[in-house]
């Protein structure tokens, strides 16, 4: 918001600064937000052309669809929204005269790599999805437009990072504010495990452009698992700083445990990255000792997941308690439900607890023989990453667009239908695909009737159950987009300023240990794990020095 | 740091559930051999199909019921198309690719493996019951993707 009068000098000039902060941050979320409106659109189509009620022509076919869809949902709607919203964390809680030109030079750096790559895709240049698994060979703008997404990534990172060595410097005896610990937590992992997927690209780009004529299967796999299982958590741990921090505020709770919070996010950067194989359970020329090493670590992870959903309900149980309510039912109807910066968040955790067990599953070495490559996987990523993260993220914009404009929230009602709609949808979709891949049908395929075989016909049911909640989920982007689209166009001013807060800390006066915030040892130790856990089967691969494979377009 | 108790037992109960899922699968694994398919054989993905046994891919007779079977994937077809086994069979399949990265899975077995180029995949299935089985490449592979699959009868 302007400050409409001149109070002094100084008054406006703060407030221009922060205005044109919030000016970088809103341009993160809302490229975020069409992102996810043509990434929806690609997916809808899918399901329909999946349960065979369309049939895609030839000049935009299901598999390049599908390439678009993954890159726009995985790669550019979840990144784009968590490099704004960590900009906006650490500016607000480390408040300094800053420089924008970083942030904006990462911003214009992936805005540009994410156009490279889209534009190849569309272009049926890069049909390779969005694991571009090698020997397929898109063209090299598309590897140059993955890269410069990343790269514009780590500019965000080192912004953030920067920002939090300069507050260190300044007071070395306070604690990093929380929002600034668990953003800079998050940027770091995000940096260690997208080293993986940059070494990938240093083998293919070379490649694409002809200078090489052979690839290594086996390693470039490697390589981009090793950054394949951190991005997962790279969007559930954009999540969690908002169930942390930002759902508290929608009731007026506190966060529940600081030191807590900041253990658990310690946690998430040691252990997202020494992890990945388990994406490979299935391949040849990996050992089966290195996956059993991946299995019991990626069990691991699963304990700041624990801890997470301690914290947050307990934040809402003890919230309630202050309000004078009891009772189990009591508390549950206390809760802003009708607040969709609540809702969105809140639902999404409910999807969280069926999601998170199935990755447990996944995650159980043999029995993975039963899912893997199925619909199974595919359900479960939707309702993980299409649940939790996506409802989160759309939940906490409905607060964080009307705090950075000053504007209102357009057709609020909507905003809350949006919620529950995605809800009943992905719910309906996820467990549909849950279904059909424990009958046993394979992922990523534009047509499953396979010349009409017995046993493929028994998966036509439940992909049309998907593709009806598929619709309802792509009708709630629609909603998404008309609210988002409206607080944009009506430009209707508050009449009281809105805000996005963080919570603060409920306490019972025992201080974090100080050692959690030695965020430079933590991040060694990371290095350490992901070297330990990776020097072995990457050595295994380079040493058997496969034979490489030359390049192909099967498509 | 100060942890509630509740907080301690419910961490207690997860790591506790964690342990007894890995004490399950490790038991599996060491006891019964359940390992997920980790062949470790390289090829060159260009001589396939010079390379005995792949130049010949199809069934082979090891044993009284068991049997080894070679198989080339490639877009978009699986070599040999039909496989034809006795009921009671325990059959080794070995598969390796000729170009792009394949899957090879029979639903309804717990047959399920990815075939890498420039590595050999082996994952072995005893056919108790009889029946077409329908095989298909499970990874993308390119347009014709969808068309690549094969049979298994087992008589």
């Amino acid at each position: 918001m302007a400050v409409a009068t001149v109070t002094g000098g100084v008054a406006v000039r703060e407030a221009s600064a922060t205005e044109r902060a919030n000016v970088l941050v809103l341009t993160h979320i809302y490229t975020s937000t069409l992102v996810l409106g043509l990434g929806a659109l690609f997916g809808m189509l899918q399901g329909f052309s999946r349960a065979n009620l369309i049939v895609m022509p030839p000049w935009f076919d299901y598999y390049r669809m599908l390439t678009a869809h993954g890159v726009l949902m995985a790669l550019v709607f979840t990144t784009f929204f968590i490099t704004g919203l960590f900009t906006y964390a650490v500016y607000t809680s480390i408040p300094r005269e800053r420089s924008l030109t970083l942030g904006w030079w990462g911003y214009g750096t992936m805005l540009t790599g994410t156009a490279m790559a889209a534009i190849e895709i569309l272009a049926g240049n890069a049909t390779v999805l969005y694991t571009f698994y090698a020997p397929l060979k898109a063209s090299p703008l598309f590897y140059m437009g993955a890269t410069l997404l990343v790269l514009g990534t780590w500019m965000v990172a080192a912004d953030v990072v920067e920002n939090v060595v300069w507050f260190k410097r300044r007071n070395p005896a306070e604690r990093i504010p929380l929002p600034a610990f668990v953003s800079a937590t998050t940027m770091i992992m995000w940096v260690i495990a997208t080293l993986g997927v940059v070494g990938e690209m240093a083998i293919l780009l070379p490649w694409a452009l002809g200078f090489t004529h052979g690839i290594d299967v086996g390693l470039t796999r490697m390589l981009f698992w090793y950054f394949g299982h951190p991005l997962v958590y790279f969007w559930i741990m954009g999540a969690y700083v908002i169930w942390y921090t930002v759902v508290p505020t929608t009731f007026g709770g506190k966060l529940f445990s600081d030191g807590l919070t900041r253990l658990a996010f310690i946690m998430l950067l040691l252990l997202s990255t020494p992890v990945g194989l388990h994406h490979q359970y299935l391949d040849p020329g990996i050992a089966a000792g290195w996956k059993w090493m991946h299995t019991v670590t990626t069990y691991g992870v699963v304990i700041p997941s624990f801890m997470t959903a301690f914290a947050i309900f307990a934040g809402f149980e003890l919230a309630a308690r202050r309000a004078g309510v009891r009772g189990f039912w009591n508390i549950v109807r206390w809760l802003p439900w009708k607040d969709p910066a609540f809702a969105g968040p809140a639902c999404g955790m409910l999807l969280f607890i069926p999601g998170g067990f199935g990755g447990i599953v996944n995650n159980s070495y043999s029995m993975d023989v039963l899912v893997h490559n199925t619909m199974w996987i595919v359900g479960h990523f939707h309702i993980t990453v299409g649940g939790p993260v996506a409802l989160t993220f759309i939940g906490a914009s409905y607060r964080l667009v009307p705090a950075l404009t000053g504007r209102k929230l357009f057709a609020p009602r909507l905003a809350l239908v949006q919620v529950y709609t995605w809800f009943v949808g992905m719910s309906i979709m996820s467990t549909a695909m849950h279904w059909a891949g424990l009958l046993g049908a394979p992922r990523r395929t534009s047509d499953v009737s396979y010349f009409g075989a017995r046993g493929a016909a028994t998966w036509h049911h439940e992909m049309s159950w998907a593709a009806f909640g598929g619709m309802l989920v792509a009708i709630s982007v629609l909603m998404f987009i008309i609210v988002a689209t409206g607080t944009f166009l009506a430009k209707r001013p508050a009449e009281t300023p809105p805000s996005f807060a963080f919570a603060t800390a409920d306490e019972d006066g025992v201080p974090a240990p100080a050692g959690l915030d030695r965020l430079g040892r933590w991040t060694t130790i990371a290095l350490a794990l992901a070297v330990l856990a990776y020097a072995g089967p990457l050595w295994v691969q380079i040493e058997t020095h496969a034979h490489l494979a030359p390049g192909m377009r099967t498509w | 740091m100060h942890v509630h108790r509740q907080e301690r037992i419910w961490i207690g109960i997860g790591m506790a559930m964690l342990v007894f899922f890995l004490a399950v699968i490790t038991t599996a694994a060491v006891v019964e051999g359940f390992v997920p398919p980790s062949h470790v054989q390289s090829i060159d993905p260009t001589k396939v199909a010079e390379t005995p046994p792949f130049d010949h891919p199809g069934l082979r007779q090891t044993g009284p019921h068991d049997y080894e079977a070679y198989y080339v994937a490639r877009i978009f077809s699986f070599a040999p198309a039909t496989l034809t086994v006795p009921v009671g069979s325990r059959v080794k399949f070995y598969v390796t690719s000729s170009d792009v990265e394949h899957g090879f899975s029979i639903p309804e077995t717990g047959v399920n493996t990815m075939v890498t180029p420039g590595w050999v995949s082996e994952v072995a299935h005893t056919f108790t019951k009889r029946g077409t089985y329908l095989l298909v490449c499970n990874e993308y592979c390119g347009s014709g993707h969808q068309a690549m699959a094969a049979k298994v009868e087992v008589k």
